[in-house]
């Protein structure tokens, strides 16, 4: 807990930094391996997509004293009701819940839901209460879909305008955009890959883990920009450093918010997982899960990153590297004259140089800087500046 | 000098922004009694709850449109959502919800569990249309014995494959009631004129057996000898080669199976229907008039030919051109046959069934037909919307169809709020945890926005019906995380401006300076991903992305008005502000002491901000 306290401070002053954007194409390389895996599950396996989207028919039984035999009798029953008993998928749910699904019950209609609704509870001892039934014509699926990836479209849309205009760039818009995008690919990757049952609450999981990873971004990329801001002011780290030390500054808050989102909606996963079975809830929370996990290591890790690449060509970004480096390498060698103890691991990532290192090294320029006023290179070194 | 008498007055501010809070949240709850006490339907102190947490059904119907007919349009569903809606009203149903989905999907959420009449009558075809009639009958199905089990898909749909006793007839001694208008022109019939038939089937057209020559027009009785169409004989009422002669015999009103085929008719031949009491049934010419050509239909007093009141109720129609032409010819001939004569009669027809069979006076050529009869006031009003509003095009098939259980629904919502409440003592342990005594204002927040958002949600649910399904309540809690999420960015500022070396009351705050407008760009992202999705979205998808956009709301709300002014004044007690060991504040824990002495860089820049901006 102190260590952990005392980490947040380290990372915050500059003790301690983590190279997040000098190793950027580790997470890239990282990243690009999960995109393929993840690719090879929704291309390769396939989504498994829920009764919703395939259309069909399902019965929940429930409350069942006697759950013997239940395949069996469940399956004569549903043919004695429909004359069929082709496709059916009999599974038991906890203690005393029987599921039926199926393509096509009977002749497909709902009538003949209601038909072998009415046979399971009287074959099960239960009130027609308590059976649950469900009956989605193939083409409910389609629409759903359609109206998602319009919402998607829109959503992205708008809010790559009101990133730019608030950032007041377009490349921390497109980055923002590229790390959502990332994230969902990977969430839906997931689920590709584990066989998890795509319904519509599923669709609506998905579509908030947007809102959810930019979030994140944004809280990070305001640090960032206040960041570089004071960077462009005093010239004393490059874009690359200080975009880095703003990462490492909001890496407690990161964490610290990705744990407080992820505590309830884990709650409601293991609620939802030993209680209830599958429904609303445990597949809302199911991806929900997936994706805040997963967009608060993009954020960090892709998003930032990708915002450094976008802008390093820029004139002004050069311009600001250039000056931050003949700035590093004055205190550089001020530190070397301080004869200050070796410089920390994160020193050159983010330009933070320790602070006890930088009061020796201002402690020995002030010095120096006064021998120089009666040394021969001293107008040379202030034409420098 | 100077700070205490700003210290003094943001000071004041903070309570004064507490107690319109209060005050705020005072007027809510007022609402809500307010809303139990006035509103119409009556409010409720606790929010409503969606159909999947309450128990019922819930169906979606797609329109069916012919091949090559014209497109839906919204105008057209949203009538048709007006007349689905009159129907389940009519059922007795309180609290059924239509609407739309999507561009042309109509989705029928019914509490509790509806009787299948009723559901069987949502989907029904809502396409009026005018038939001559050609004979009538009292409803008494004649038990076939087929010579062999027919090759019919549904053999057990069958009403007559069993014994006579299952086809029972219904109340055949009283009259029919079925035809009880009449369309006036040269004088107005005031009251019904029931058309008492023997119980046997004495139509003409059993008298007349040249079946093989055309009928002449749609009140031929030829029509009777003619082969049934296919949809009869598919749908197991009658065997192939049967005239409808057959088919007026074996027709069962009471059943649901023959009326939706009676439905699905093809326009060009005849057809056999009851009237809406299933006392009565028709053999019906075909189609002549379409609903669609009525241009209006309204209901008013009835009047003479000197414009004067009769005292009874009538209905205007008004056809278009079309209509005109097809009315006026229709009416024409019929009116050349025996009043009181089934033949002088015409059928309204919705849904495959005699809406009014009425009886014509006179050729009607101008396009404006008056109907009268025992009308009420009521009852002639909803004749006249069923003639305006039935003239839809289409009519509508089962997308999806699901029955929730009540059990199941309370179940959910009672595990879900289990849930919710784990997360929220989660949430609380974990920022006591980082935060110290921090973590209570944090749980004090999330306690009044938890107040706020149940009031407001049970007071939307009043106003706006809003309901709170499974969806939302996941929304809810997933907002739990959301809206500690902006305390956490406060807080983590706050300690990073004390990690800067500033005193705690100063760093409140520039930390809420800074952290403001994070707090602020992040949740109008959130919001605006909420809305994206709630005006784009569906059912279940808008109920997620509401709950989503108003805890969004309650959150910039509660970090302004609650949390921000709270925090400034505990950083004046000496608790929070001498920055105690379990405040969460401790300078010496969050490192400031040693940034103060060699960390200059930082202080520096705080110093030169204060300078720059006066943000201090």
């Amino acid at each position: 807990m102190a260590s952990f306290a005392q980490f947040g401070n380290d990372l915050y002053t500059g003790r301690r930094q983590i190279n997040f954007i000098g190793r950027r194409r580790l997470w890239y390389a990282i990243s690009a391996v999960l995109l393929v895996v993840a690719a090879t599950g929704v291309f390769g396996r396939g989504l498994n997509f829920g009764l919703e989207f395939t259309g069909g028919a399902e019965l929940k039984v429930r409350g069942v004293q006697n759950t013997q035999d239940y395949d069996t009798r469940a399956e004569d029953t549903v043919r004695k009701a429909t004359g069929t008993d082709d496709n059916l998928i009999i599974t038991k749910i906890g203690d005393s819940d029987i599921r039926v699904q199926t393509e096509k019950l009977g002749s497909g209609t709902a009538a003949d839901n209601d038909k072998v609704a009415t046979a399971l509870a009287q074959e099960f001892g239960v009130s027609p209460r308590n059976v649950d039934s469900q009956f989605i014509g193939p083409s409910w699926g389609d629409t759903v879909t359609k109206k998602s990836i319009q919402s998607l479209i829109w959503f992205l849309a708008l809010l790559s305008v009101v990133l730019a205009i608030y950032f007041r760039t377009w490349k921390m818009s497109l980055a923002a955009i590229i790390a959502v995008l990332h994230d969902l690919f990977f969430t839906v990757g997931i689920y590709a890959l584990a066989g998890f049952e795509i319904s519509p609450a599923t669709m609506i999981g998905f579509l908030t883990i947007l809102g959810y990873s930019i979030y994140d971004t944004v809280v990070i990329f305001d640090k960032v920009r206040e960041n570089t801001h004071e960077a462009f002011a005093t010239g004393q780290r490059n874009y690359d450093q200080a975009a880095n030390y703003a990462v490492n500054q909001t890496v407690v808050r990161s964490i610290n918010t990705t744990v407080i989102g992820l505590l309830p909606i884990a709650a409601v996963l293991v609620v939802g997982f030993t209680m209830l079975g599958a429904g609303t809830l445990l597949d809302l929370s199911l991806s929900l899960f997936i994706g805040i996990a997963v967009g608060a290591y993009s954020s960090i890790f892709i998003a930032t990153p990708l915002l450094t690449d976008l802008r390093r060509g820029e004139p002004s970004i050069k311009e600001l590297a250039r000056r931050a480096k003949a700035y590093q390498v004055s205190q550089r060698s001020a530190l070397t004259e301080a004869n200050t103890p070796k410089a920390g691991p994160g020193e050159s990532a983010s330009g933070v140089v320790e602070p006890e290192r930088a009061a020796a090294a201002a402690a020995a320029r002030a010095t120096r800087t006064k021998k120089r006023e009666t040394h021969p290179l001293a107008r040379l070194d202030r034409d420098d500046k | 000098m100077a700070t205490r008498s700003r210290g003094g007055r943001s000071n004041g501010h903070s309570k004064s922004v507490l107690a319109v809070l209060l005050l705020l949240i005072v007027a809510l709850f007022g609402g809500v009694a307010a809303s139990t006490a006035f509103a119409d339907p009556k409010g409720q102190w606790s929010p409503k709850l969606g159909l999947d947490l309450e128990g019922g059904r819930q169906i979606t119907l797609e329109p069916v449109v012919a091949e090559g007919a014209q497109q839906v349009n919204s105008g057209q569903v949203e009538r048709a959502v007006d007349i689905i809606r009159k129907r389940v009203d009519g059922t007795g149903v309180a609290e059924a919800e239509v609407t739309t989905l999507g561009e042309r999907n109509i989705v029928v959420s019914v509490p509790g569990e509806p009787s299948k009449e009723m559901l069987s009558s949502l989907a029904r075809s809502s396409a009026l249309s005018f038939r001559a009639v050609i004979s009538q009958t009292t409803n008494e199905p004649v038990p076939r014995s087929l010579p062999q089990p027919p090759s019919v898909p549904k053999p057990t749909a069958k009403p007559s494959a069993g014994s006579s006793s299952t086809a029972t007839p219904k109340v055949s001694s009283s009259p029919t009631s079925g035809a009880n208008g009449v369309y006036p022109q040269a004088f107005s019939q005031a009251t019904p004129t029931p058309t008492p038939t023997p119980s046997s089937p004495a139509s003409p057209a059993t008298s007349t057996p040249a079946a093989s020559t055309k009928p002449a027009n749609p009140s031929d009785t030829k029509w009777a000898s003619q082969p049934v169409s296919a949809n009869w004989v598919k749908a197991g009422v009658v065997e192939q080669g049967d005239t409808y002669q057959d088919l007026l015999q074996v027709y069962d009103c009471s059943d649901s199976d023959t009326r939706l085929a009676a439905s699905t008719s093809p326009a060009n031949q005849p057809v056999v229907m009851c009237d809406q009491t299933g006392q009565a049934k028709f053999l019906l010419g075909p189609v002549e008039v379409k609903g669609d050509t009525i241009s209006d239909a309204t209901s008013g007093p009835a009047t003479n030919q000197q414009g004067q009141q009769t005292g009874g109720t009538q209905i205007n129609l008004k056809f278009n051109g079309k209509g005109k032409k097809a009315f006026g010819d229709m009416t024409r001939r019929l009116a050349g046959f025996q009043q009181d004569s089934p033949q002088n009669k015409s059928a309204i027809i919705v849904d495959g069934q005699v809406l009014e069979a009425l009886g014509t006076n006179d050729a009607i050529t101008n396009g404006e037909a008056q109907i009268t009869g025992s009308f009420t006031p009521s009852s002639g009003k909803q004749l006249a919307d069923e003639l305006k509003f039935g003239a839809l095009p289409f009519s509508f098939k089962e997308l999806t169809n699901d029955q929730i259980s009540p059990q199941l629904g309370q179940d959910q919502l009672h595990k879900g709020l289990i849930a919710g409440a784990i997360g929220m003592v989660l949430v609380i342990i974990y920022s006591l945890f980082q935060y110290r005594a921090l973590g209570l204002v944090t749980v004090a927040s999330l306690l009044v926005s938890a107040v706020i958002t149940y009031g407001a949600v049970t007071l939307l649910g009043t106003l706006n019906n809003f309901r709170l399904t499974m969806a939302g309540v996941t929304g809810l809690i997933v907002a739990i995380g959301m809206t500690a999420d902006s305390f956490i960015v406060y807080f983590e500022r706050v300690r990073d401006e004390v990690r800067s070396g500033r005193p705690l009351k100063a760093a409140v705050e520039s930390g809420w300076q800074r952290a403001r407008r994070t707090i602020i760009i992040s949740d109008v992202v959130n919001f605006l991903a909420s809305a994206v999705l709630y005006i784009l979205s569906e059912s279940n998808v808008k109920a997620f992305a509401f709950t989503l956009g108003l805890t969004t709301l309650i959150d910039i709300l509660i970090v302004m008005m609650f949390t921000h002014p709270l925090l400034t004044l505990l950083a004046r007690t000496k608790f929070f502000g001498g920055g105690h060991k379990w405040s969460g504040f401790d300078p010496e824990r969050l490192g400031a002491k040693g940034v103060t002495y060699a960390g200059r860089g930082r202080v520096t820049i705080a110093d030169r901000r204060a300078a720059e901006g006066g943000q201090v």
